[in-house]
């Protein structure tokens, strides 16, 4: 580095623009943007969100009120929402980590013809937004014998059902449609992953007689352990963060008993339709313990794992 | 070793096909099914909700039609469209441009506060931005960004996803060229666009994908951002067709279907990109 920047002088004949040639500063100049970023639209907001949830934010008037924000929170509301955020999260782990990381491992295999055919199509459903989602699933999961997850049922001889008015039917509801958007995205991630891996590895356990199972559970998974944790983490991510599905399942209306609440739903509901920025700010905090706690979590869980390899 | 798969190649790849057919099949039925349902009368919807039922004698363009013809509350559609493709077009393009920069930065010089900035990337990548939401929307009041197109682009256009991808990314290329630029006289900047962003196009291809795709179906800040018709996006558009009173379902579904398509294309145009650009960037934690 030292050395680089004394070369630099007798390299350059022409020292014209100092400042964009400079090595020293060059790194600086490109990372300013995320710094700027950063400070202004993150750091910033950060810090205004944690002074807002101990105000009372009213127009035209701010009164510091301690802690009520937060004692406000123990309410049926905050409950119901972090129960549906929670509920939705984990599900959605159970679901959408196995099931992608198999189809990855199926659609890698030699075996497997048209792979390339499949993994776009399978990641065309991504491409559509939450709105235009929402809006088809609204219409799927429909009360009128007609609809098509109704039509289904019949066939079995099931009556129709009121998908959105009961908690367990709107939270299948809500898990087809994260499925139905996720799959592929979380598929395309894995099988990134799985082509980095060296394919002598495989070979040398064949020689050693290992099977189908030994190789998945032996080399493939341990492998893929840093895509899995990358996965894990977004869809933690995710599952929190969810808001538009249900707005739009609901269609922008609260959903009875509150079945379709998620936090970020809750705190839209109290910044943007009670204006109540101070509360709204309180619940964004405590989604932000939250997503620390459980990413800790997480993080320990998984790096435990790695001492006992 | 190569004998033995010959006879097992047929069986399993046979049921592999099968599977995924029938998985591809499934994933592609909602949106059939939103095709489908696109060129039938609402009045049918109304009855019967979502179906397959394939009725050449119900089926027409008309609620295609009448998004064309712009009646009464669907008159705004063509502008949400294009107010979209300007929102997206800027967007990727401003954030395709800086991330790499940021990336390119982070991964190829060794500097004071490279892992400090690099940490602050994956801090920003791990909390939700849905948790500053109240103080980033008062933020964009007191910078008078409300209700206009660099309001929903300027806090986010610095992502850290793409930020994170072309930093890989850049780790991976040759060094060499770097040396080889400056002894021929061009400066850091220079070497950047002239050596760097050229072999970094695989990953260029995949982030306008990631990008484009983030942008047009943008809903919750746009949401909270615009404030009048006119300059709604597509996504917002759509859903204020989505009432509790009512939906406008002729211009909903049309809407839908029509609102699907660019991203569709592009898609289907730099999909190889995509796929390769994940994998050679690809997270490899």
């Amino acid at each position: 580095m030292q050395q680089q920047i004394n070369r630099e002088p007798a390299l350059a004949s022409k020292p014209r623009n100092r400042l964009a040639n400079s090595q020293a500063l060059a790194p600086y100049l490109f990372v300013l943007p995320f710094i700027i970023s950063f400070l202004l639209f993150f750091a910033y907001p950060l810090i205004n969100a944690i002074i807002m949830s101990f105000q009372s934010v009213l127009p035209g008037e701010v009164t510091f009120v301690g802690l009520d924000n937060y004692r406000e929170l123990w309410n049926t509301d905050f409950a119901d929402a972090l129960y549906n955020s929670s509920r939705y999260t984990l599900f959605t782990l159970v679901l959408l980590i196995p099931v992608p990381l198999l189809l990855a491992v199926m659609l890698n295999s030699k075996k497997m013809p048209f792979s390339n055919f499949f993994r776009s199509t399978l990641f065309i459903p991504a491409l559509t937004s939450v709105v235009v989602a929402g809006v088809v699933f609204r219409m799927i999961f429909g009360e009128l014998d007609g609809a098509l997850m109704n039509s289904f049922l019949h066939l079995f001889g099931i009556s129709s059902q009121r998908w959105l008015y009961s908690s367990e039917l709107s939270m299948f509801a809500l898990l087809v449609l994260a499925s139905w958007r996720w799959i592929g995205i979380n598929i395309l991630y894995f099988l990134s992953a799985l082509q980095n891996i060296p394919s002598d590895l495989y070979e040398a356990a064949d020689i050693d007689g290992a099977g189908t199972r030994t190789k998945f559970m032996r080399i493939t998974v341990p492998l893929l352990k840093p895509i899995t944790v990358y996965v894990l983490t977004i869809s933690i991510y995710g599952g929190y963060a969810m808001f538009t599905e249900s707005y739009m399942l609901w269609a922008g209306k609260p959903s009875p008993q509150n079945i379709g609440l998620t936090i970020v739903g809750y705190i839209y509901q109290q910044g943007f339709q009670y204006f109540n920025l101070g509360f709204g700010s309180a619940i964004g905090i405590t989604l932000l313990g939250i997503t620390l706690v459980v990413s800790m979590l997480q993080l320990i869980l998984t790096g435990m794992f790695k001492k006992e390899e | 070793m190569e004998t033995a798969p010959r006879k097992k190649f047929t069986a399993s790849s046979l049921l592999l096909l099968v599977l995924f057919t029938i998985l591809a099949v499934l994933m592609l039925f909602p949106l059939y099914a939103l095709f489908l349902a696109s060129l039938k009368p609402a009045s049918e919807l109304f009855r019967y909700g979502l179906n397959v039922r394939l009725d050449f004698d119900l089926m027409s363009l008309d609620n295609y039609r009448s998004i064309f013809a712009g009646k009464g509350e669907a008159g705004h559609y063509f502008q949400w469209y294009s107010n979209s493709v300007i929102i997206t077009v800027l967007f990727t393009v401003l954030s395709l441009l800086l991330s790499s920069m940021v990336g390119y930065g982070l991964g190829m010089y060794r500097f004071k506060g490279r892992s400090l900035i690099f940490t602050l990337v994956l801090v920003v990548m791990m909390i939700p931005v849905e948790i500053i939401l109240l103080p980033l929307y008062k933020l964009t009041v007191s910078l008078k960004l409300i209700n206009s197109v660099w309001g929903i682009i300027l806090p986010f256009m610095v992502a850290p996803l793409p930020i994170f991808f072309f930093r890989q990314f850049a780790l991976g290329l040759p060094k060499d060229f770097m040396d080889a630029g400056r002894i021929d006289g061009c400066t850091e900047i220079g070497i950047f666009f002239r050596i760097m962003v050229p072999l970094m196009a695989p990953a260029y291809g995949a982030i306008t994908i990631l990008q484009a795709m983030n942008s047009w179906n943008n809903f919750l800040w746009p949401l909270i951002v615009l404030r009048t018709t006119d300059k709604f996006t597509l996504p917002i558009g759509l859903a204020s067709f989505v009432t509790p009173l009512g939906s406008n379902y002729e211009a909903l579904i049309s809407g839908a279907v029509l609102a699907i398509l660019p991203i569709l294309v592009l898609f289907l145009f730099f999909q190889r990109y995509f796929i390769e650009g994940l994998t050679v960037g690809g997270v490899k934690g």
